[in-house]
């Protein structure tokens, strides 16, 4: 059969949903919103969803996830939900300011918007679009990039809710802001959910968000991230994703950076059946620091792919990119990283790794460092490996009378804490240290944070065996 | 506590020791001595359970048991000790991480109570003064950025750590100035018992005279062609290899 004629129904269906529902979809959203709206769904009319074709995509087949019969909501259900009857979030116990999306929607808990005493605004976007509408248009569709992307463009065209944060000029937020992502169904659902995020002048926040699913129901979510680094801004952003083997997690960050701004993004990869995570860095102005750093710890069938791009539009700015990974089974990595050092870009520093342990022989990692260089006064660096545990450390440790088992423990933690050091709060760093120790374990549930849903069932355990090298 | 007995050991089809026969007893200290590519650090590796070498022919016993019959760890945990001549660097693994674990897993192996933390951290205060460690090491990963001398230093701490039975030193005093060769010669004595025993490996003779020595053989050709007490070292050091190889290839002729 030819995998065209699988995308059309879903891309046709898409359309055609639109069009029976732009009133809803189109909601309280301002005139500019909804002509990016009609701008991007044309856009994804001739785009389409991505195939492997695509240099971004060669190594991902979407496709066979979107023969599924999802079910499309418009309307949002979730807003009067007791989340914490549900769910309580075990990524860490720091002193957060808490949200929650449930199936794309945001939850209201106490109020849909809240406006700190500093003057942070921290809410739903569906209710910042009708209560800031000029602050929204300001800045929403200003770094994402429909025309590169259908699935962007369809994010855009159907965005309705997600997380909205503004924190104004010199204010630095001091509890992070943290967004529990939910999905619960009974049936297959494709969530779409838009995230903007405006870190103002002098302003600095962190920004956790967490992806869950409660749910053995298949699952797309295409996620579309906007972030703003207005000029000295420093801004952290995680991404804790531990999904069922069901799911799809497809999330596309933008990050736009302006002078003097220290962005440092953090993607963990727990776990996840299908998980695709695009970075697009713009560094816009001179002397930033962009940094991003990724782990991924995968078994079973579990395909994580990691894509990212930094482009030096400007002088003097630092980038670092550190991704690394563990897979066992027939998991299956993917890392791209792209470095563009434009011709004006003088001073740039751009370095970009990708370290992959295999533990077995199906295991597959295709790793792709690449940098395109037009500027000659620049220092930059990349390399990629993928490879097994150091037999000679292997050995040293045994010698001292620790277990083969405990050996590859205690290397593989080793291995992903070069990327959890990186963390900067203590108190998260601390959480996600244990969470990947019980990872490497084999005592990290999908489950672990759920109190209502699997108890009829199996929880579903994943398991990195350490026997296996 | 240990007997070699006719023991052939290759690699990759090489011969590298060849019927080599050696006795180790409680409260002894051997000194094994020897041109480069005799045999020694071989001979070192197969006690500890290196897995890279065949064992062609003969035996080894510890404490009457077949040796070939466990594996490294379990050598360790009964306590068979191999400092390394190249001790290897373990990124990210905290030396304190490292030998809470080598002490638990070994106290486990015995019927013995884990170690708490607490407990963990004054044992190793301890033995730090014993081998002169100044710097914390609770942050440090094994052997990452440290010096030649640090590291030697480290592996008379992990031994002082793990009380052996019995200790092989392989080149524990190569690159070691003579300050650093003194702090390990003395961690090494003050670790002597009279239910432990020491096998030290070593090209030179100047170890010795810090680290006495009950027994001295000389490995040539992966045989042992020469044992004596200490004086041996010291007429080896005047005479040097050469004469070793000479009276071995008279020992062959005859």
């Amino acid at each position: 059969m030819d995998t065209s004629i699988n995308t059309i129904p879903l891309k046709e269906k898409l359309l055609e949903l639109f069009e029976e529902n732009q009133e809803v979809i189109k909601g309280k959203s301002t005139p500019l919103v909804n002509r990016l709206r009609k701008n991007a769904l044309s856009l994804f009319g001739k785009l389409g969803f991505p195939s492997t074709k695509l240099e971004s995509w060669r190594f991902t087949d979407l496709t066979p996830l979107l023969n599924t019969e999802f079910e499309f909501d418009f309307r949002n259900k979730s807003r009067s939900m007791d989340i914490e009857k549900i769910f309580t979030c075990d990524v860490y116990d720091l002193d957060t300011f808490s949200v929650t999306l449930l199936n794309g929607w945001f939850v209201y808990q106490n109020a849909a918007l809240t406006r700190l005493s500093n003057g942070t605004i921290i809410g739903s976007l569906a209710k910042a679009l009708e209560v800031y509408p000029d602050l929204v248009d300001q800045y929403i569709g200003k770094a994402a990039k429909p025309e590169q992307a259908g699935l962007t463009a369809l994010n855009t065209a159907f965005m309705q809710d997600g997380l909205f944060i503004f924190v104004p000029e010199g204010v630095k937020v001091e509890k992070p802001i943290q967004l529990i992502n939910i999905v619960d169904s009974d049936s297959p659902v494709f969530l779409q959910p838009r995230h903007l995020i405006i870190a103002g002048k002098n302003a600095a926040v962190t920004v956790v968000h967490c992806d869950h699913s409660l749910t053995h129901n298949i699952s797309l979510t295409n996620t579309v991230i906007e972030l703003f680094a207005e000029e000295n801004a420093v801004v952290d952003h995680y991404q804790v994703q531990n999904k069922g083997r069901n799911s799809a997690l497809i999330t596309s960050s933008f990050f736009q950076q302006k002078k003097d701004s220290r962005l440092t993004s953090h993607t963990i990869t727990l776990n996840g059946g299908f998980t695709k995570n695009m970075v697009d860095a713009s560094i816009k102005e001179p002397n930033c620091h962009s940094e991003h750093n990724g782990l991924y710890l995968v078994d079973s069938n579990q395909h994580v792919d990691n894509h990212l791009f930094v482009d030096h539009e400007a002088p003097g700015s630092y980038s670092d990119q550190l991704f690394k990974g563990i897979l066992d089974d027939e998991a299956h990595a993917v890392f791209s990283g792209k470095v563009l050092v434009r011709k004006e870009s003088q001073k740039t520093i751009a370095h970009q790794n990708n370290k992959n342990i295999l533990l077995t022989d199906e295991a597959k990692a295709n790793t792709q460092p690449h940098l395109e260089i037009y500027a000659d006064d620049v220092k930059c660096s990349h390399g990629a490996t993928v490879g097994q545990l150091d037999p000679q450390a292997m050995f040293y440790m045994r010698s001292r009378g620790i277990s083969e088992r405990s050996a590859r423990q205690l290397m593989m933690y080793a291995f992903a804490m070069e990327v959890v050091q990186k963390i900067s709060i203590e108190a998260l760093r601390d959480r996600m240290d244990h969470l990947v120790e019980k990872r490497l374990k084999g005592e990290l549930s999908i489950c672990d944070q759920c109190m209502l849903h699997c108890n009829s069932k199996e929880p579903t355990t994943f398991n990195i065996d350490l026997s296996k090298i | 506590m240990l007997s070699i007995k006719n023991l052939q050991v290759s690699i990759n089809g090489k011969v590298i020791l060849k019927d080599l026969n050696l006795e180790v007893k409680e409260g002894e200290v051997h000194a094994i001595m020897g041109p480069n590519g005799s045999g020694k650090s071989t001979l070192a590796s197969v006690v500890a359970g290196r897995e890279m070498f065949d064992v062609d022919k003969g035996e080894i016993t510890y404490r009457d048991q077949n040796i070939f019959e466990m594996n490294p760890e379990t050598r360790a945990r009964e306590g068979i000790f191999l400092g390394f001549q190249y001790p290897v660097e373990i990124p990210g693994v905290s030396i304190a991480n490292f030998m809470r674990t080598a002490i638990n897993e070994k106290r486990k192996h015995l019927g013995l109570d884990s170690l708490s933390g607490a407990e963990f951290l004054k044992l190793m205060e301890e033995k730090k003064k014993l081998v002169d460690i100044q710097s914390k090491l609770t942050n440090r990963s094994v052997n990452e950025g440290f010096s030649g001398g640090e590291k030697k230093k480290n592996e008379i701490f992990q031994m002082a750590l793990l009380e052996p039975r019995l200790a092989i030193l392989d080149e524990t005093d190569s690159g070691l100035d003579i300050d650093a060769l003194k702090v390990v010669a003395n961690g090494v004595n003050k670790l002597r018992r009279k239910d432990n025993a020491t096998v030290v490996i070593t090209h030179y003779q100047r170890l010795l005279e810090y680290i006495i020595p009950d027994f001295v053989h000389v490995l040539y050709d992966g045989r042992i062609v020469k044992s004596g007490g200490k004086e041996l070292a010291l007429e080896l050091e005047s005479k040097g290899y050469e004469w070793v190889k000479k009276e071995a290839g008279v020992q062959a002729q005859g």
